[in-house]
């Protein structure tokens, strides 16, 4: 018996997008984040913003569907700083946006600020985080991202990812009155250089996650090939194994066309991109742009 | 085989991380009355120091950096009961943990790999560890040096609460803290009062052992 297809509903002020496995895929742009970026960093610390500004308009220009939004700076005031974020991404596009944090604060004064239906990012299977952060998601309507790991580790088999996806779906359903369908569960999509049999499982849990609750997933998409090199080929490579499983998001660099071509040309073949015509689209207005740069070379 | 040729070999397998070669050749040496220590000091930390030095320059890759580590172990656990005997010592203990909250333990691990290779005694309590439970390792283990590892800005102050709880245990002044991890800086390591940072685990090794030195020589002054 397989459950029902769910449609995880975001919103920005004045746009929708539904993530679902009849849904083209939701490319969640990832790199409004400090983490490794000392130069943004220190502009964040000094108020600067502009470097956000760039990366928003970059993410949007590669065909993000969200931005993915983590003002994780050390040694700063981050619920400050995400809120002055969300509000300036907000004027800039219209895209619905991820809370990227874990600082509840942080994320309590974020979703305060959103205008929408915003996606939170993220919860895991420990109770702690899930009393901390699961009345906010409701007190605020959003969807939410959880990990099935816990305090005591990253199951490395899916068993145990599946028993602790079962805690979470129940303990947010039951406990915290979270619609089932507003629950993306991200697998755990572990680097394949520290070990060749991860992407084996994770492909599992996502099949799994799919028959018995019809769940929307999403991964950090960039994890997978981290330490190893063509870091670009691998990520693009194992999208499309991952939708083929039912994965229906990432948070992922949208300024890759290498994956998110990949991701696209998954769409249409998988039956979610109708008579190709997105597909054609992006054909043309790629055209359009090479003939308009000729035109003023 | 010449000793000089089972040790050429021994550095050439390991560098590569061909863990069943590696294991035939540290028997074939010993049943010739090879020195344990030869094998370590001449073979098997000189080819985990040229692993670490290809992987800073981005020559090698972190599949090939973990098992190279794993062909040393493998010679490792048949040496150590025999080191210890020749009284081969180990040049400091280092206690090694991924800092509560998190579980990112790649890098830890490879910094346990490359401080091993150095001649460390590496301890390594896994992740998610609370300071409580570093403090009880602490008092437990002796170690020379505690590392602190983080992967993520939120549980980067961590680092902070496990230096406020080995203060409050009065074993601050006993051992050296190191922190690290993909975002922490030299800056951040500064303002939790850490003794040492590095970026990457063979400049972790050079760190410590600069540290240890340091303390050794303030010891005796």
């Amino acid at each position: 018996m397989t459950a029902p297809l769910r449609h995880t509903v975001l919103r920005s002020a004045t746009k929708e997008v539904v993530i679902g496995a009849d849904k083209p895929f939701c490319v969640i742009g990832e790199r409004i984040n400090p983490t490794g970026r000392p130069v943004l960093q220190a502009a964040l610390r000094e108020g600067d913003l502009s470097i956000v500004a760039k990366d928003v308009a970059a993410q949007v220009a590669g065909g993000a569907d969200v931005l993915d939004i983590n003002m994780g700076v050390p040694l700063t005031d981050e619920a400050e700083l995400l809120v002055k974020a969300i509000r300036m991404v907000q004027e800039l596009t219209d895209l619905p946006i991820c809370i990227d944090s874990s600082v509840v604060e942080a994320l309590e004064a974020g979703l305060a600020a959103y205008q929408g239906r915003a996606l939170v990012n993220s919860i895991t299977a420990e109770d702690d985080r899930m009393a901390a952060i699961l009345p906010l998601v409701k007190k605020y309507d959003a969807a939410v991202v959880a990990l099935p790991n816990d305090e005591d580790e990253i199951p490395m088999e899916a068993e145990k990812r599946i028993a602790l996806t079962e805690k979470i779906v129940r303990v947010a359903t039951e406990e915290y009155g979270i619609a089932v369908e507003d629950i993306v569960i991200d697998p755990l999509a572990m680097p394949i250089g520290a070990d060749s049999t991860v992407g084996g499982v994770t492909l599992d849990v996502i099949r799994q996650i799919r028959e018995r609750w019809g769940l929307n997933t999403t991964c950090g998409a960039s994890n997978v090939s981290f330490g190893m090199p063509g870091r670009h080929a691998i990520n693009a490579a194992w999208l499309p194994l991952a939708m083929s499983a039912g994965m229906t998001s990432a948070i992922m660099d949208a300024r890759t066309p290498q994956i998110v071509d990949a991701v696209r040309a998954a769409d249409l073949l998988l039956g979610n991109d109708e008579w190709g015509m997105s597909w054609i689209g992006t054909h043309r207005a790629r055209q359009a742009a090479e003939a308009a740069a000729a035109g003023t070379a | 085989m010449t000793p000089d040729e089972i040790l050429k070999g021994l550095y050439d397998e390991t560098l590569v991380g061909n863990g069943p070669a590696v294991l035939d050749l540290t028997h074939q040496a010993l049943g010739q009355d090879m020195q344990p220590g030869t094998l370590l000091f001449d073979a098997l930390i000189p080819a985990l120091e040229e692993v670490g030095a290809r992987f800073e320059r981005g020559d090698f890759f972190v599949p090939e950096m973990l098992i190279a580590g794993r062909a040393m172990a493998g010679s490792m656990e048949v040496l150590r009961p025999l080191l210890a005997e020749t009284g081969v010592e180990t040049i400091g203990k280092f206690l090694m943990g991924t800092v509560k909250g998190d579980v990112h333990d790649i890098g830890k691990n490879l910094v346990n790999i490359m401080l091993e290779g150095a001649g460390f005694e590496v301890i390594d309590l896994g992740v998610q560890v609370a300071p409580e439970k570093f403090v009880a390792a602490i008092e437990q283990h002796q170690p020379d040096i505690v590392g602190f590892s983080a992967f993520l800005t939120t549980t980067m102050p961590m680092f902070k609460a496990n230096i406020n709880a080995l203060e409050k245990a009065g074993l601050r002044g006993e051992v050296i803290v190191m922190v690290g991890g993909a975002p922490v800086t030299q800056e951040y390591a500064d303002a939790v009062g850490a003794d040492g940072y590095a970026a990457d685990a063979s400049a972790t090794v050079k760190r410590a052992k600069a540290l240890l030195e340091a303390r050794r020589t303030k010891v005796l002054a």
